[in-house]
């Protein structure tokens, strides 16, 4: 029999065809997904049905905690961290064992080194984020914390150690200006790892910025060119800028997308000059927010929840209309979703981890807000239903595919 | 041995328990025992910088004690309090 000719294929059609058709269907028809929402006073776990259209509700989990993050290991589907404080109590990491079923602490949780004579001593406030390292560490997890420290696990989560490749940097004190940062304070936000190369990383800071290390956090160097500072006397630093958020896109990890303090960016490495897509926004609804998700199979989509950044920085749905906006096309264009949400007088807030999605086809997405509401979309965006309305205000929404 | 009162925060540690007794020369000395005895209560209630955190109050028979060099008897009261947060 004649092989048919290699046709070349878009890269969409290229990973869906990794797996054979009826397998796929077959292995869909199994998936669930779980939700994980960190709450200012607890954690909650939703569970889908295959279709995502029925919901279970598992919780609260820690009540009165305040849980930032948590989060499932895709490596091993079993294991979840849990970043928490208490309004008295110091920060700690629980670790599950059994996707939340039981929880025990982490022997040693995020600590910065005692300081010695004449060091500034800085002690974790709390932890912002926990991230499965590379896939090639199966047991290494990432946290990163306020004041802004990245501490790494070699043990699932058990024992933490500070990195002191950022935490000591000779530019420390510059990129994380203790008199700079959020509300809640300078936070370090994120890492994001290179699927082709642990030693490739990038940190987000709310006070510096994107920051790059090729030789796995030893050393780092900003890569903020061409973001705005509006708040800085020179508005077009070399750090110092206010990063939301940061993704890399799975399948083409040289294409960052980034969520500003000053507006939506795109950066194709290896170049380093971030190009500002987010000036295709509509100009009435401007390109201030905190959350970008990506299509995970898809290097041109992403999706916003975009908030007023106007006069005193409302940091809610423009006009009170909230809606998520889609670009197909890199950020060349974007497209408005809302149908299913409020159409009037819903000022919401999502913040840095609050807009997730799922892995599934069509693409879920999720957001949760301060106000406590959940939403959730099963069709890529462009319909969307509330999953719950009640919970305290939510800080962080995880999304994993279990069977 | 030294009665430790502990407050409703931190009895996940204790197995339930408000009140333990308790060793050590100082406060210092306290709190590392009782970590041995219960692991990970130390940490939440003094810093890596051995700071008592801030929404943690200790009185050693009824005085605030503000430091972990403060020393300690056999017939002390140590009486542990999550204090002063809220909303």
């Amino acid at each position: 029999m004649k092989r048919k000719p290699a046709t070349r294929k878009p890269a969409k059609s290229a990973v869906r065809s990794e797996v054979p058709a009826p397998a796929r269907r077959a292995r869909k028809s199994l998936k669930r997904v779980m939700l994980m929402v960190g709450t200012r006073k607890g954690a909650w776990l939703f569970r889908s049905g295959p279709e995502r259209r029925e919901w279970t509700i598992d919780g609260p989990h820690f009540l009165g905690h305040i849980v930032n993050h948590l989060m499932l290991d895709p490596r091993d589907g079993a294991t979840m961290l849990m970043a928490s404080k208490t309004g008295h109590l110091g920060p700690t990491i629980f670790r599950s064992q059994d996707m939340g079923r039981t929880w025990t602490e982490a022997s040693r949780p995020p600590a910065f080194p005692k300081a010695s004579d004449g060091q500034r001593a800085q002690a974790v406030d709390y932890t912002f984020s926990v991230a499965p390292a590379h896939l090639s560490e199966p047991r290494a997890w990432y946290a990163t914390t306020c004041p802004p420290g990245l501490f790494r696990s070699e043990d699932a989560g058990a024992t933490w150690a500070p990195v002191a490749g950022w935490n000591e940097h000779p530019m420390y004190w510059q990129w994380n200006n203790p008199d700079a940062g959020t509300p809640d304070g300078a936070i370090l936000q994120w890492v994001t790892i290179d699927p082709r190369d642990p030693a490739h990383m990038y940190l987000v800071t709310s006070t510096g910025g994107v920051f790059e290390s090729r030789d796995q956090a030893a050393s780092w160097r900003p890569l903020n060119k061409n973001v705005e500072a509006s708040f800085m006397p020179d508005p077009d630093p070399e750090y110092g800028q206010d990063t939301h958020c940061l993704q890399m896109h799975p399948l083409a990890p040289d294409r960052l997308y980034q969520q500003s303090h000053c507006g939506i960016y795109r950066l194709d490495r290896p170049g380093d000059e971030w190009v500002r897509i987010g000036r295709n926004m509509p100009p009435e609804i401007g390109d201030i927010g905190f959350p970008i998700v990506l299509h995970p199979r898809d290097p041109d989509s992403a999706w916003v929840f975009p908030m007023d950044g106007t006069t005193v920085w409302p940091r809610t749905s423009p006009g009170g209309r909230p809606a998520v906006y889609r670009t197909d096309d890199a950020g060349a264009s974007w497209q408005r979703h809302d149908r299913g949400l409020p159409r009037a007088q819903a000022w919401m807030t999502v913040k840095r981890q609050g807009f997730t999605c799922d892995d599934r086809d069509p693409l879920g997405l999720y957001f949760g807000t301060t106000g406590g509401e959940l939403w959730a979309s099963a069709d890529e965006g462009k319909r969307w239903r509330q999953l719950a309305a009640h919970l305290p205000e939510i800080f962080s929404v995880a999304a994993a595919t279990v069977v | 041995m030294m009665r430790v009162l502990i407050p409703s925060q931190l009895r996940s540690y204790t197995h339930g328990a408000s009140e333990i007794a308790g060793t050590g020369a100082t406060l210092e000395e306290l709190t590392r025992n009782l970590d041995a005895a219960f692991p990970g209560i130390r940490f939440r209630i003094i810093d890596e910088q051995d700071r008592i955190r801030r929404h943690i109050r200790v009185f050693v028979n009824g005085e605030q004690a503000n430091a972990l060099a403060v020393s300690l008897a056999p017939s002390d009261e140590v009486q542990i309090v999550g204090a002063l947060t809220g909303g």
